[in-house]
């Protein structure tokens, strides 16, 4: 019982990372249309960012955080205007292979900017663990939660309430309406990369902080598919919802299983839990399915 | 200049090689690749194997996803299927080769087949992730169903033979890849000249509309899936035979987003377009790696960059040819043809 | 002899009512029209006819079966095909390939046959190329255009290859989305004489949406009115022409004094 309640308490933390992030993914999708595939990178990009300006250059832990936000803002944007633009009314694959031939283009880059040495961050928080009292909690991933869930209530408000998150929100239902309503859609296709790329990035400065950073971090945003396809790709609180799903179901399954397979179970388990719920529904647990006309 | 292309038959005007020169050339490109082994150093035999087993691979993708217009981020899986059924029955049951060959793509056309069962109720980016997750959990299995495939150690094979005929060197068997090479080119090139390819077109152009047009969708995604996966198995066989292992490292991920690369560079929906991307992909990545190799002079350090950059050649590719190119090398290369067509007299 | 019923049809999305209750009958060797203000429903009852969409209620018999719960693919191999009101031809395909693609329903080449081309496959093939070309490319005058992409053809010219694609099909109805939408008084006269050839030589029967009147009162010898998802009128274009129902749909109420 102690296992199960200690799995799934870090798979509930967990899930607050992978909510995040999915939700840099979601942010995107939503307004373009676009499958973002190089959001691991972007996750990538953000903990090295943390890194240089926190160990390499020793600013302190809130203009780091500001630093790295802005960062990933211009890079959002730069990717947005430099390639996106040019792939408006492409096939889906050829948008998702450009999102693809991307994550390529950043990994080989970080590799040669930082080298594909593993490095961990300096201490952060306090190193005591969380103590729930019936469990404990590593105290990076306990932070991470945090941070995670405050800044996805932060998002979450900006698309809600904020007048650019209300024009967003008008673009992804109609792009073309929105347009004629005066509203510069194609700002609010950069506006929506830059804030992806912040929430994207935050989620990387936790995962770096929880397990070191190396140019495969971007791996762990292969994730957010099972994440996002569970919760319905275009909504917030669906990849809220599928984060924490899935976060305490591989943490889950691997704590149990890894002994019987020999290890690796925690990074299949998303994808076969996504696969078992697909087949009963097709379209996730939250998405819509489209009304198609002829 | 050509001129004077008249056809007296439907049959001449549905002929692949249409005129008396496209056959010349191709006679004479049939006659170089008899001769190239005979030529070629070791080295340049086995980056020809390497290029005809990425040629099948890569046409088999493109009938699934360039002429379908079904995404699969898995044929890097399902060669993996196919190179450890031939592991597994020439260590295991000592099959020869004739027989390991078809087989690997018979067990990875069903493989294929059950991850292109959800295509029923999915599609679009929900199939693609679909794709993923075949990719991942197939790759998991390769990792750890240790009784089968030995883990990451892999499995070693014994040098294949056809007839008792040793196809141990290169040499040898460049012949049989080229063949092969050239019968899957054939017959996926064939299935476009009938209802079975213009079902697939009409799948991806417009999939509702197909339905309306009489196209059982389900039969022929199914279709493209099988197709798709049983090139892809037997690539994976060759490519088992050709370097006498195979371990899990050999079909990551990254591999089906290689053969995806080679598809958009060669030109999606193309049979040439699959050659030309598998040749372009395989070959471009050498040359880069033999220039950065003569710079190694002036500075040592200069391989450390060798990979990364390759990595940002290899995204760059993909960005420059959706952006500026998006039907491929195989687009450049009919402006050509239409160019030297009328040459010298363009207007 | 009825040839295509639609009986008590009712079709809603969510909560929105599109069809309520709409019922008619076809007969063979008819032009039958279906009108009405946009957003009628009048396409709805084509997709519900063709199988895209499935009505909640109400069945569908054609050639004297019931073909309600028959999927959309086996519906076009008896013999429905349809054209498109925003045309829905495959753009990547040639003109010749897309007419060809019309017939798959009625060939027989499998996956194992078309890999080899060879014997029975490529006699169905060549012998479609001559009947494709014989008694369907001349016929609509397009010999000119068969080799080329469709994406590049003029509206009206698209038009008539989708009409090519459906003829393709060999159907006994063909259901047409307003045929000659966008279209000038020289193409529009063209569509009505292929409408009326098809008709006559072919033994087709054409269920077609349209808001051309003129056209309509030329060609069609029946006339259903749908509004708000309603049938509110049907008989002979000149009984339509001066229904009341059906003056108060397209020129509004008279205002009560």
């Amino acid at each position: 019982m102690d296992i199960f309640l200690q799995l799934l308490v870090s798979g509930v933390a967990t899930g607050g990372v992978y909510a995040l992030i999915a939700l840099g993914f979601v942010l995107i999708y939503k307004a373009t249309h676009i499958i973002n595939f190089a959001t691991g990178e972007f996750m990538m990009i953000g903990a090295y960012l943390c890194y240089t300006f926190l160990a390499l250059s020793g600013i302190p832990i809130i203009p780091t955080f500001i630093l790295v936000m802005l960062c990933a803002a211009v890079l959002g944007f730069l990717v947005e205007r430099t390639i996106l633009r040019h792939m408006l009314g492409q096939p889906v694959i050829s948008i998702i292979m450009v999102t693809i031939g991307l994550s390529s283009i950043l990994v080989g880059l970080t590799e040669i900017i930082w080298s594909s040495q593993f490095e961990s961050f300096p201490p952060l928080f306090p190193r005591a663990p969380l103590d729930l009292g019936f469990v404990l909690v590593r105290s990076t991933l306990a932070y991470g939660f945090a941070i995670s869930m405050a800044a996805v209530a932060v998002f979450a408000l900006i698309f809600k309430y904020a007048k650019a998150g209300v024009a967003m929100r008008a673009t992804a239902g109609d792009q073309m309406a929105a347009f004629s309503m005066g509203i510069n859609v194609k700002t609010m296709f950069t506006f929506a990369w830059a804030l992806g790329a912040i929430a994207a990035a935050l989620g990387g400065v936790i995962v770096g902080n929880i397990g070191g950073i190396s140019p495969v971090l971007g791996a762990v945003g292969l994730k957010i598919f099972p994440v996002v396809i569970l919760g319905g790709l275009d909504s917030i609180g669906g990849a809220v919802v599928g984060g924490f799903i899935i976060g305490v179901l591989e943490n889950l399954a691997g704590g149990y299983l890894d002994p019987h397979f020999g290890g690796g179970v925690k990074e299949v388990a998303p994808f076969v839990i996504m696969v078992l719920i697909l087949l009963v529904k097709p379209h996730g647990l939250f998405g819509k399915e489209d009304i198609e006309r002829l | 200049m050509r001129i004077g292309d008249f056809k007296e038959t439907y049959a001449a005007d549905e002929a692949v090689f249409r005129t008396g020169t496209v056959r010349l050339w191709l006679g004479l490109l049939g006659l170089a690749l008899a001769v190239f082994p005979f030529v070629a150093g070791e080295y340049l035999i086995y980056m020809a194997n390497i290029t005809g087993v990425a040629v099948v691979g890569a046409v088999g993708l493109n009938v699934l996803t360039g002429f379908t217009g079904q995404i699969s981020l898995g044929h890097a899986a399902f060669m993996g299927v196919g190179a450890y059924t031939s592991a597994i029955l020439t260590t295991r049951l000592g099959l020869p080769f004739l027989l390991t060959l078809p087989l690997s793509g018979v067990v990875a056309a069903l493989c294929g087949l059950i991850v292109g069962a959800p295509s029923m109720r999915m599609k679009g980016l929900y199939l693609c992730i679909a794709t993923l997750a075949a990719q991942v959990i197939l790759d998991f299995t390769f990792v750890h169903w240790e009784s089968m495939t030995h883990g990451i150690r892999g499995i070693n094979l014994p040098p294949p033979s056809i007839f008792g005929l040793s196809l141990a060197g290169g040499q040898a068997f460049y012949f049989v890849i080229v063949t092969l090479a050239a019968l899957a080119v054939t017959a996926c090139r064939n299935i476009f000249r009938t209802r079975v390819g213009r079902a697939f077109i009409a799948i991806r152009d417009r999939d509702i509309s197909a339905e309306l047009m009489g196209i059982n969708l389900f039969r022929y995604k199914l279709y493209a899936f099988g197709v798709s996966s049983f090139l892809a198995g037997m690539a994976g066989c060759l490519l088992a035979n050709l370097l006498k292992v195979v371990t899990p490292e050999h079909f990551p991920l990254q591999l089906s987003i290689q053969y995806l690369a080679m598809i958009i560079v060669g030109g999606l929906g193309s049979i040439l377009g699959s050659i030309f991307g598998a040749i372009f992909m395989t070959v471009v990545p050498e040359i880069l790696r033999s220039s950065l190799g003569l710079l190694q002079g002036l500075d040592p350090q200069i391989m450390r960059y060798l990979f990364p950059l390759q990595t940002v050649i290899f995204g760059l590719l993909i960005v420059v040819f959706l952006v500026f190119e998006p039907h491929g090398l195989a687009e450049m290369w009919r402006r050509l043809k239409a160019y030297f067509r009328l040459w010298p007299f363009e207007y | 002899m009825t040839l295509l019923a639609v009986d008590n049809l009712t079709l809603a999305f969510g909560g929105l009512n599109v069809l309520s209750q709409v019922s008619f009958t076809v007969e063979p060797g008819q032009i039958f029209a279906i009108i009405g203000p946009n957003g009628a429903g009048k396409t709805s009852i084509l997709n519900c006819i063709g199988g895209f969409y499935r009505a909640q209620q109400g069945r569908i018999f054609f050639d004297d079966q019931d073909i309600t719960n028959i999927s959309p693919d086996r519906r076009a191999a008896m013999g429905l095909a349809r054209t498109f009101q925003n045309i829905a031809l495959f753009r990547g395909m040639t003109v010749l390939d897309n007419i060809k693609l019309g017939r798959h329903a009625h060939l027989k080449t499998g996956l194992l046959s078309s890999l080899l081309y060879w014997g029975a496959a490529q006699r169905e093939e060549m012998e479609l190329r001559r009947e494709v070309e014989e008694s369907i490319i001349d016929f609509l005058e397009i010999e000119h255009i068969r080799n080329q992409p469709v994406a590049s053809l003029a509206y009206g010219l698209q038009k008539r290859v989708e009409l090519a694609r459906a003829l393709a099909m060999r159907p006994k109805v063909l259901l047409m989305d307003e045929p000659v939408a966008g279209m000038n008084a020289e193409e529009t006269e063209d569509m009505a004489r292929f409408i009326l050839d098809i008709k006559e030589e072919r033994d087709v029967t054409i269920v077609m949406i349209e808001h051309d009147m003129n056209m309509i009162m030329d060609i069609s010898d029946q006339v259903v009115v749908v509004n708000f998802g309603q049938k509110i009128a049907e008989g002979n274009p000149r009984q339509v022409q001066s229904h009341p129902e059906v003056v108060k749909a397209y020129l509004g109420e008279k205002r009560e004094r």
